[in-house]
């Protein structure tokens, strides 16, 4: 394992005490920031400012402003420029997946994660040992992303946002027909569907456009530049004007996105009898769907079902997993009867952009900007 | 099954009347015979299995899920049927299984398991035996999906709760032609599952089927509430009125079978058939016809309140101890039918009539006659109502909320008319309350924090407190609502999911006049109080918080029980002396 790269050039501590491989918390710790390599002196993901950081995908509680330097992949660094203007890193630098990259004292690789347009796994190595960051992923198909690629590795470090035997996803073809189903049942009502601005919404369109749907798909103002990036990017997704508030309500059978603070918000009560739509992970279970007064349930996740982490964790062939957020408790006891060693991290700071945020959303005021 | 499992998921998840009535009548259009009959049979409570006990749900998921895992999912999910339905190993998915070392079960040439049609199941279930039901079960639970199995649970431990009365789904299927729901409700009782003949009739393919019920439900006349303005529009002389009780309303219809044999049953007021809750109070219907009246408990003839009435209800088993303790009573203040004669369309003053000769030869000290209010003059009436004891109530006083105000010449009309029948209810209690938490609504308000917890001052082990006493959702205007919503959102100092808590304390916090209809003792609630109906009458958003009222004034209620009413006019009298 991991012969392809050559062996760093590092300098062991006491190699008489560790004959084999570097351990793997000399290649990776927990810190304040986020996760930490000394080795390479940098951070992945860090949730405050740090000298040199590696981002894993777009998100905003992954990728933040104010770091120093910043090594992601081309559309991860698109992404951070158009959240947080040009300037968001003093320094930036491109990391073309499937790539090995020399980062002081180690070796990093970004690979597909198959979580939002850009995303990457990091694979480190030193010493003949490799880790993998996830970052967040999915197994699931997606239109808008390349598939994630699995990354033989003797450390997995995985999110656990659904890592509970009754998050199952359904094909997300069939969820979104019930939309579809639900539209054309009620032509007179809007469908408004909460979607998270970066990755869900514009998978959420992509998927509407391969059933066939080709009515334009209405916009909330805080999906229009992303949306235009995924255009750029190549990524068809038809006409997607922006709803203008005096347009709501005239919008009769129209399907809105919107992001999910908008669906409990004024601004969505002033289109026709909305219909309450919300694609999530979540949605699989009742009692999250009825607290945020969701009628109609979609669940389309950017995220690893339970069966794909468990498949993944296998397919990695980690002797050892590190679980980093969401629902740790269940797939540590799941690695731990099944030989794999494995413990929480219980990091902080994550899920609160995208489905790994659980709570409701905040309330985005009377929303009156779309 | 699917397709019934999609709709059931859908309409456990819509609030709206009229989208749920659309939901039902696209499930029959687009269904075949007989899997659409057998979903209404499933919703109207008319099939008839041996229905399977949550245990044995719980039992077949142990055997094939690490119990570790099944524990800390029902714990996230909160739900035995859904956790059942999310966790269960499907063929394909053995990580939820526990670790062993047996052979992975990968590679074996078993055909794809086949999925059931609601059909199947049913016809299954009639037939199956006790002891072959969990390898059934577990058959269906491997082929269904996630929404299928966990409608298959909700189905077969007969719990649907997906918001439908029986009389919804029935007017949803006459939405399917042009045939009007009560149509539908007069033949329902000849008919049987999968109702193939209900579904052609109603689509034009066939005759009308027989009603083979002689004693079948007519839909019940409703009034409106009068309000202050109304009181100018309407002649005095023209109205009837009598008490207003507060009771459960039911109709009573009698008739003979075929066999010469009686059919009594007793109907809710939106068409349930309750018969078998009161055996005591059907044995009584010996006349031919249907009445309409209250359902109350008397004992040593007197009346008792609601409060006593509901340990009546909800009962599962009626066991000779309860109808001894909670003896059934009809008290009845309309006629529809006489025998075969039809009387819905003579005036109320002649049905009163012919329901006055009835009840004499009836003869039964279970069914009684609702007595009239005599009156001449509104203010006469006001009188009465605010003191039903003085005008010949006696002790039934107390189960009294109001007057009824009929028009003499009332025919008795299906729904809710206007200008034929008027409640005038009670003065509710009201207490002055301080706002302590909102939180979201439902439907249409599900962007306003729309439902309010109050609470009332008492002495606490650390002094003075504001302990909750009552919730309420209704009461304000739209305007005043979106003022409500912003206060609730400007003054929130915590958050728990949909809940806010807000400021509150002796210099701050929204009070608010509550209005509600009675007290009951509670153990479930911190202040020991529940409220019956509590609604915000008004907004006080000029007084101080530390004004609002303190427990003891609800305790006083409590004790003086309902005689000592506490109404808006003394409470009106007390704001203006303070």
């Amino acid at each position: 394992m991991g012969s392809i790269i050559p062996p760093p050039d590092i300098k062991r501590p006491n190699p008489i005490f560790s004959p084999m491989a570097l351990r793997s918390t000399d290649i990776l710790t927990q810190t304040p920031q986020g996760l930490y390599c000394p080795l390479g002196e940098f951070h992945i993901d860090p949730v405050r400012p740090v000298k040199r950081a590696l981002i894993t995908h777009g998100h905003s509680d992954h990728a933040r402003s104010g770091h120093r330097s910043v090594l992601a992949t081309r559309e991860t660094l698109l992404i951070m420029a158009v959240r947080y203007g040009a300037d968001f890193a003093d320094a930036t630098q491109e990391a073309p997946l499937g790539e090995s990259l020399r980062v002081g004292d180690v070796t990093v690789r970004f690979t597909p994660a198959g979580h939002v347009l850009g995303s990457a796994q990091i694979a480190i190595e030193a010493g003949g040992t490799r880790v993998v960051v996830s970052g967040d992923y999915k197994r699931a198909e997606d239109p808008t992303c390349r598939p994630y690629e699995v990354v033989p590795c003797d450390v997995f470090i995985t999110e656990a946002t659904f890592g509970l035997p009754v998050f199952r996803h359904p094909d997300t073809r069939a969820e979104v027909r019930k939309l579809l189903d639900s539209a054309a049942l009620f032509p007179e009502r809007a469908h408004i569907v909460g979607a998270y601005a970066l990755g869900k919404a514009q998978r959420v369109m992509a998927l509407l456009r391969e059933e066939g749907y080709d009515r334009p798909i209405y916009l909330h103002g805080a999906m229009e530049r992303l949306t235009e990036f995924y255009k750029s990017e190549g990524i068809p997704l038809g006409e997607t004007p922006k709803v203008l508030a005096a347009e709501r309500s005239k919008l009769a059978g129209a399907i809105v996105i919107c992001p999910p603070s908008a669906i409990q918000d004024l601004w969505s009560r002033r289109f026709p009898d909305p219909v309450t739509c919300f694609a999530s992970g979540w949605m699989r279970v009742r009692a999250r769907a009825r607290q945020k007064g969701v009628e109609l349930p979609l669940v389309i996740s950017d995220h690893c079902d339970w069966d794909d982490l468990c498949r993944t964790i296998r397919e990695t062939g980690a002797g050892e997993v590190w679980v980093t957020h969401g629902q740790e408790d269940a797939l540590v006891h799941w690695c731990t009867t099944h030989g794999i060693r494995a413990r929480p991290l219980h990091m902080l700071g994550y899920g609160d952009e995208g489905e790994a945020e659980e709570a409701p959303a905040a309330d985005a005021g009377t929303g009156d900007a779309a | 099954m699917n397709r019934f499992a999609a709709l059931l998921d859908r309409l456990g998840y819509e609030p709206r009347r009229n989208a749920k009535l659309r939901l039902l009548t696209d499930y029959f259009r687009h269904t075949p015979d007989p899997d659409r009959g057998y979903a209404l049979a499933a919703m109207t409570g008319a099939l008839m299995f041996k229905e399977a006990k949550p245990a044995l749900i719980r039992g077949l998921v142990e055997e094939r899920t690490d119990p570790e895992l099944f524990r800390m999912s029902y714990h996230y999910v909160g739900d035995l049927a859904e956790t059942v339905a999310l966790i269960w190993p499907s063929p394909g998915h053995e990580s939820v299984a526990p670790a062993s070392d047996d052979a992975p079960t990968i590679g074996h040439n078993n055909p794809p398991p086949h999925v059931p049609t609601l059909t199947e199941v049913i016809e299954t279930l009639a037939t199956t035996s006790k002891s072959d039901l969990p390898a059934r079960v577990a058959e269906w639970m491997d082929a269904l999906d996630e929404t299928g199995r966990w409608a298959l649970i909700k189905l077969i431990t007969r719990e649907l709760r997906v918001g439908v009365s029986a009389r919804l789904a029935k007017t949803a299927v006459a939405q399917l032609g042009e045939i009007e729901p009560d149509e539908v409700e007069l033949v329902w009782h000849g008919l049987e599952a999968p109702y193939e003949d209900l579904f052609a009739w109603v689509e034009g393919r066939g005759p009308k089927p027989e009603s083979g019920n002689p004693a079948p439900f007519r839909p019940s006349m409703l009034s409106h509430p009068l309000e202050d303005e109304d009181f100018e529009k309407l002649e005095a002389s023209e109205f009837l009125a009598e008490w207003k009780w507060d009771g459960i309303r039911l109709q009573a219809a009698a008739g003979h079978g075929s066999d010469g044999r009686p059919v009594r049953r007793i109907y809710s007021r939106t068409g349930e058939d309750v018969s078998r809750a009161f055996p005591d109070l059907v044995e009584a219907l010996n006349f031919e016809g249907a009445i309409d009246g209250e359902l109350l408990i008397v004992r040593e003839g007197r009346v008792q309140s609601f409060n006593v009435l509901q340990q009546r209800l909800n009962r599962k088993a009626v066991t000779p101890k309860l109808i001894a303790e909670f003896p059934a009573h009809l008290r009845v203040y309309d006629i529809l039918f006489e025998g075969e004669e039809d009387l819905r369309a003579l005036p109320f003053a002649e049905r009163r009539k012919r329901l006055e000769a009835l009840v004499a030869r009836l003869d039964d000290p279970r069914i009684d006659l609702s007595p009239m209010v005599p009156f001449t003059t509104w203010e006469d009436l006001a009188a009465a109502r605010a003191d039903p004891a003085s005008v010949g109530a006696g002790p039934d006083a107390d189960a009294i909320e109001g007057c009824m105000v009929k028009r003499a010449n009332s025919p008795y009309l299906p729904g809710r008319p206007k200008g034929y029948w008027y409640k005038w209810k009670r003065d509710p209690y009201l207490v002055d309350a301080v706002m302590m938490y909102g939180q979201r609504g439902h439907g249409k308000r599900s962007s306003f924090y729309s439902d309010y917890t109050f609470g009332v001052w008492r002495e606490g082990p650390g002094g003075e407190e504001l302990v909750p006493v009552g919730k309420a959702y209704h009461g304000f205007t739209d305007e005043e609502l979106v003022k409500l919503d912003r206060y609730v959102r400007n003054h929130t100092v915590n958050r728990f999911g949909p809940v806010r808590e807000v400021e509150y304390g002796k210099d701050r916090g929204l009070v608010l006049e509550v209005a509600f209809e009675g007290l009951q003792r509670s153990t479930r609630h911190k202040s020991g109080v529940a409220m019956r109906f509590p609604r915000i009458n008004r907004i006080r958003w000029d007084k101080p918080a530390a004004e609002a009222d303190r427990i003891e004034t609800l305790e006083k209620i409590l004790e003086r029980g309902e005689e000592e009413v506490y109404p808006l006019q003394d409470k009106a009298a007390k704001r203006r002396k303070g």
